[in-house]
């Protein structure tokens, strides 16, 4: 599950600017792939960097799979350890699970079927706290992508902001539509696509009876994004107007008939017309 | 609402709850959005826009390649893109849930004009639905969206995940 599924290759890809450094590498942990993108200034010497993200991520893997019978929190969900005994970052990790619980009406929820499951947030947080440790190690403009769950930071080029597709559920490899922003963004998606459901309603224990076959959660962090695109996925169409209360979030909905709907803000963050 | 143990054993041993809430509920004062412009298309017309040449026909090499709008001169569709300057990379070989991955890129002046699967799962009726839609469309997709200029795409796993890593150390031999 941890090997490397292609060598941290610094590349120029094709139809970029020439002179422009990149880095580029994919990893796969949790069950899926993470690939980072770094971009600007410090993008040729970015390897350590990224290695120590990397690092991270099988360190999450380690401590929070559902799939390993020997991680803290399969043993913490039998009994076997306390919070106390587990790493800390075990505890940080089911105290958002609760606040993400509480902000969500309970649309969020760790805790079905007498499980404990964090896995509607916790990949994103682990995107989130790799982005921070790249941009810590002084990378400014970086995209890192766990899953189709991305966090964005600084630029895809100067003046030309990191541009996100999101697929269409309905018609694998196609994409609905593109945004793009600047700054801190990050980007969430859940669904059914390809993978089959993988949200669960924590009232009925099963999965979620509603028209929506993929919710898009825009904000500035993607342990939030990830968290309320689970929710919002749970809750379905009457998500959208509890995404319309969350400041500073944006959301964009696909319904089973093909059919789409996005909170009010969601335009300010559609890319532009083609270029550059 | 049910109290699992275990939550309340973590609720009853950490008195940040309410910090944990408002850190989730604050948000960066650094989300901007993007230069939008005004006129921009909702997101059902702008479903044709990233995928130019997106056709229903099945995703060959040389199929793709639809205005790139920058003027490089790019090989046009067809089969040329294997003749002529035209090279071919082929990626690492994925393992997914459903079986093996691997992508065969075909470039020529330095883009993509193709993408496809040279090995691909099969063998039961959900992997053969994925190899039959999922790959084809993918390497349409992996040449519109160069056009299209996207960096990155949300909401893709599995199967298309394990195409895009082969897709991905294909992408990374172009360069220098």
């Amino acid at each position: 599950m941890a090997e490397p599924v292609a060598g941290p290759v610094a590349g120029r890809p094709p139809g970029a600017a020439r002179d422009r450094p990149r880095f580029r590498r994919i990893e796969k942990a949790m069950g899926t792939v993470f690939s980072f993108d770094i971009r600007g200034p410090r993008a040729r010497d970015a390897w350590g960097a990224v290695e120590d993200a990397v690092r991270w991520l099988h360190r999450v893997d380690g401590l929070f799979s559902t799939y390993r019978p020997d991680s803290q929190l399969s043993r913490l969900s039998r009994g076997e350890l306390s919070t106390a005994e587990c790493d800390p970052l075990l505890t940080e990790v089911l105290l958002l699970c609760d606040g993400a619980e509480q902000l969500s009406d309970g649309w969020f929820s760790a805790y079905h079927s007498g499980l404990l499951d964090p896995t509607g947030l916790v990949k994103g947080w682990a995107v989130e706290r790799a982005s921070q440790l790249l941009f810590d190690a002084g990378v400014t403009d970086s995209c890192v992508n766990g899953g189709g769950d991305i966090q964005l930071r600084g630029n895809a080029a100067p003046g030309r902001p990191w541009r996100t597709g999101i697929s269409d559920p309905l018609r694998p490899g196609r994409v609905l539509t593109v945004v793009e922003g600047e700054g801190e963004l990050a980007v969430a998606t859940s669904g059914t696509a390809e993978r089959g459901c993988h949200v669960i309603d924590p009232d009925t224990g099963r999965p979620p009876r509603h028209p929506l076959v993929a919710v898009t959660v825009l904000a500035a962090g993607l342990t939030a994004a990830d968290a309320w695109a689970t929710a919002a996925f749970a809750g379905g169409r009457a998500a959208r107007e509890w995404l319309e209360g969350l400041a500073d979030v944006e959301a964009f909905a696909v319904e089973a008939d093909g059919s789409t709907w996005r909170t009010s803000g969601f335009d300010r963050y559609l890319a532009g017309p083609r270029g550059g | 609402m049910r109290k699992h143990p275990i939550r309340r054993l973590l609720l009853t041993s950490a008195a940040t709850v309410s910090g944990v809430v408002l850190l989730l509920a604050l948000k960066s004062p650094s989300l901007l959005p993007g230069p939008a412009a005004s006129d921009s298309p909702p997101p059902a017309a702008a479903g044709a826009q990233p995928a130019p040449g997106g056709d229903a026909s099945a995703g060959t090499a040389g199929g793709g390649q639809a205005g790139g709008g920058d003027g490089t001169g790019a090989a046009a569709g067809g089969d040329g893109a294997s003749q002529q300057g035209g090279r071919t990379l082929t990626g690492d070989p994925v393992r997914t849930q459903y079986g093996t991955v691997q992508v065969r890129l075909t470039l020529a002046d330095g883009r993509i004009t193709g993408a496809e699967a040279v090995r691909a799962p099969s063998g039961n009726p959900r992997s053969d639905q994925l190899t039959g839609t999922a790959v084809p469309v993918l390497g349409r997709a992996a040449v519109a969206a160069q056009s299209a200029d996207i960096d990155t795409v949300s909401g893709a796993t599995y199967t298309s995940e394990g195409y895009i890593a082969s897709l991905q150390s294909a992408l990374d031999r172009t360069g220098g």
